[in-house]
């Protein structure tokens, strides 16, 4: 990966970048770790510097001055303007639909945009046991909007899930309503070679831009069904410097610091 | 009362055991306590496993592991969970898979000794096959929602900076359930960064009466390579290294004996 201050952007800076301005100010984010994490505090640092970052170990607007490590640095509690315990984030803050955008990750996506975050392969005899489900199950079904963030592979974007951890869209079109979920669903997925959005009319995820340097053809090749594109199929412009250099330099605080 | 004596007298073989602290405050050397001591055929729950489980499951002490989220906070894997899972090392594991709702509000159902609490989520998932979720339908509005049984666990064991003399217990940074998992217990034991003559108040200060208190231990630093708000930070370093020591057998054992079964009872008093 090239980490050179003037480098080009790796796949996965472009992807963080990309989620990043997806992010309007005054807007109150659910953050995780990795990418997400990444994401929305380089909003903060750029378009949205009101945006309200919460994160599930109970921090609430938090401004964290350097990258978190895990959700549960203290720099997070210092800096939260009200610090509550895990029973009320889920059930005061995430579960009655407080988040306008939650950030979820994933290790499969299926078509509908549900989310597999606890084993490849069968239950009982798993090829992998991932970490299971967190928080993202009721973010998933409360949060206003979800932004789904994952690098994109046939391993990854897969016609069936070996396990349905969170829900996307269901089945389709429909099937949050059915399911008692109040908020929209993942209206956007971000990853390292585009941007996927919802159909309107069945909610089956369609390519609706790429990143910069990306042929059509790659992205099909890391889709584990027949791909819809939109019509006209947007470019993502790469980062700027000013983007790429904060995310590098919040990047690389953390690596100091650990 | 010695960290070592409390867990002989409240922690036995088969019992369910919550050792809680959200990525906070992880009782640490409890944990290695109930190692050293070679308890068995343990229920451990937790929300977030984090590394003490990996190493009590790598240990054998574990049989069942109620839990949302078992990854390496920040960095990964918990390999001694995943071996123990993907091929049955040292023994088999049994899961029982909540989301980090569900498990929240299964140990607020049993503070409250409530059978079960109720919540939205887990429908349409896997999850929800599991065992751990069933549902059912609002007498005022007829709305599904989803339920989960209660949790009491036999012990709780938590990490905290503060007890008096009395033994009142107080605790602040990042609150994660540790209130909840001690009322929710049978029996709780504390460990301490100090014994103080006077608990001040502080914001976001949990305080926890001795009457609702098995036992307190003052065993400074217990909850290190997580980290205790104001005494400590979060060893970052070690949860890498970690991933390292973790993914390969011998080298865990190897870890682990120089660590903690070789290390001296931690003979704290209070």
């Amino acid at each position: 990966m090239s980490e050179s201050r003037n480098g080009a952007a790796t796949p996965e800076e472009r992807m963080t970048v990309a989620a990043a301005r997806e992010v309007k100010d005054r807007q109150v984010l659910l953050v995780g770790v990795g990418p997400p994490n990444a994401a929305a505090n380089l909003a903060r640092r750029l378009q949205a510097p009101d945006a309200v970052l919460i994160y599930e170990s109970g921090a609430i607007e938090a401004k964290p001055a350097r990258l978190p490590l895990s959700i549960g640095d203290d720099d997070l509690a210092e800096t939260a303007a009200e610090l509550v315990s895990v029973p009320e984030m889920f059930n005061y803050w995430i579960g009655a639909g407080r988040i306008d955008i939650g950030f979820l990750g994933a290790a499969q996506l299926d078509r509908h945009a549900n989310i597999n975050t606890t084993v490849i392969g069968s239950y009982e005899h798993p090829k992998v046991r991932l970490p299971g489900a967190g928080g993202a199950p009721e973010i998933a079904a409360n949060s206003r909007e979800v932004i789904v963030l994952l690098r994109q592979s046939k391993r990854s974007f897969v016609e069936k899930l070996d396990f349905t951890t969170s829900i996307g869209y269901g089945d389709g079109a429909g099937a949050r309503e059915r399911l008692g979920f109040r908020g929209a669903g993942p209206t956007v997925v971000i990853t390292d070679l585009g941007i996927l959005k919802p159909s309107p009319d069945d909610a089956e995820l369609e390519l609706a831009a790429i990143h910069d340097g990306v042929t059509l053809g790659e992205v099909r090749e890391a889709t584990g069904w027949a791909l819809r594109v939109r019509e006209p199929l947007e470019t993502i412009p790469p980062p700027t410097e000013r983007e790429l250099e904060t995310l590098r330099e919040m990047r690389a605080a953390v690596r100091s610091a650990a | 009362m010695s960290l070592a004596d409390a867990v002989a007298e409240h922690v036995h073989d088969g019992d369910t055991v919550a050792l809680e602290g959200f990525t906070h405050l992880i009782p640490f050397a409890a944990g290695h306590e109930i190692i050293r001591q070679g308890r068995r055929n343990l229920t451990v729950v937790r929300m977030t496993p984090d590394v003490i489980y990996d190493q009590m499951v790598g240990m054998g002490a574990v049989e069942r592991m109620v839990f949302s989220y078992g990854g390496n906070p920040g960095v990964g894997s918990l390999h001694r969970m995943r071996d123990a899972v993907e091929n049955g090392w040292p023994q088999a594991l049994e899961l029982v898979e909540h989301s980090h709702a569900g498990l929240a509000n299964a140990y607020v159902a049993g503070a409250s000794r409530l059978p079960f609490a109720a919540l939205r989520g887990y429908a349409g998932t896997d999850l929800e096959h599991g065992g751990a979720v069933a549902f059912v339908e609002c007498p005022f509005t007829g709305q599904r929602l989803s339920a989960v049984r209660a949790i009491n666990p036999d012990v709780t064991v938590i990490h905290a900076q503060h007890a008096d003399r009395e033994g009142n217990v107080m605790l602040w940074g990042i609150a994660g359930v540790q209130k909840e998992a001690v009322l929710a217990a049978e029996r709780a034991i504390v460990t301490v960064e100090d014994v103080v003559d006077e608990l001040e108040p502080r914001p976001h200060a949990i305080v926890l009466p001795s009457w609702v208190i098995t036992a307190v231990c003052h065993v400074p630093n217990g909850a290190w390579p997580s980290y205790a708000h104001d005494y400590s930070k979060r060893d970052n370093r070690f949860y890498a290294e970690w991933d390292e020591i973790a993914r390969d057998r011998d080298r865990f054992r190897a870890w682990m004996d120089e660590h903690v079964m070789a290390a001296e009872r931690v003979e704290g008093t209070a």
